[in-house]
């Protein structure tokens, strides 16, 4: 049972640390603002949910799986939250999204 | 395994500071600073059970809570001037 949770809780550790650093490449390497918020969204959510749910299973019940969980919500919630804000910012202070639809556009008619 | 995720977390921030710098707009260096912020959270979590300290827990706690705030109220302050900006413009017509 206790290597089971090892197990569990080493793999989703792993597919964490994979996921933010997926995220930091993306967030480097995107071409516009909008896409490294994509990119950066993806650890923001995906990254904290896995290595806090695999610190949890090591910790086991006690008070550090607590504040652990205070900490998950806490992300997940202000996450989705700054990046509202920061894309209605932008938005409003003129950023346009990347686009190639009208270039593909004119490979269509040709 | 503690240490592949610390290490992973680390050269994530490494990276999102290397954006921070780069950014074109402040919007990318924002971005990158709230990046920075949340991979804080997650690395000081990760290092409260890699060293057996759960005390970093409340740290990891208090850290979220403020990393938050501090963007929203950079946020505020740069979209109260695009505000501005956009107003004046305006006038000028």
């Amino acid at each position: 049972m206790t290597t089971l949770v090892d197990i569990l809780s080493w793999v989703l550790l792993t597919l964490g640390g994979l996921s933010v650093l997926i995220g930091g490449i993306g967030a480097l390497r995107m071409p516009d603002l909008y896409t490294r918020m994509h990119a950066a969204s993806v650890t923001d959510s995906m990254g904290t949910i896995l290595v806090l749910l695999g610190i949890m299973l090591q910790a086991g019940w006690s008070l550090a799986t607590i504040k652990l969980i205070a900490i998950l919500l806490f992300l997940l919630l202000t996450g989705p939250t700054s990046s509202n804000a920061l894309a209605s910012a932008a938005l409003l202070a003129g950023t346009r999204p990347f686009e190639e639809a009208d270039q593909d556009d004119n490979e269509g008619q040709e | 395994m503690y240490y592949a995720v610390t290490i992973a977390t680390l050269v994530t921030m490494g990276l999102a500071l290397i954006r921070a710098v780069l950014g074109p707009s402040v919007y990318d260096r924002v971005l990158a600073v709230n990046m920075i912020g949340t991979k804080t959270v997650l690395l000081l979590s990760v290092i409260a059970f890699l060293y057996g300290r759960p005390d970093f827990l409340d740290l990891a706690l208090a850290y979220a809570l403020i990393n938050f705030i501090g963007v929203l109220a950079v946020l505020e302050f740069f979209r109260n001037r695009a505000l501005r900006r956009s107003t004046e413009r305006d006038e000028g017509k």
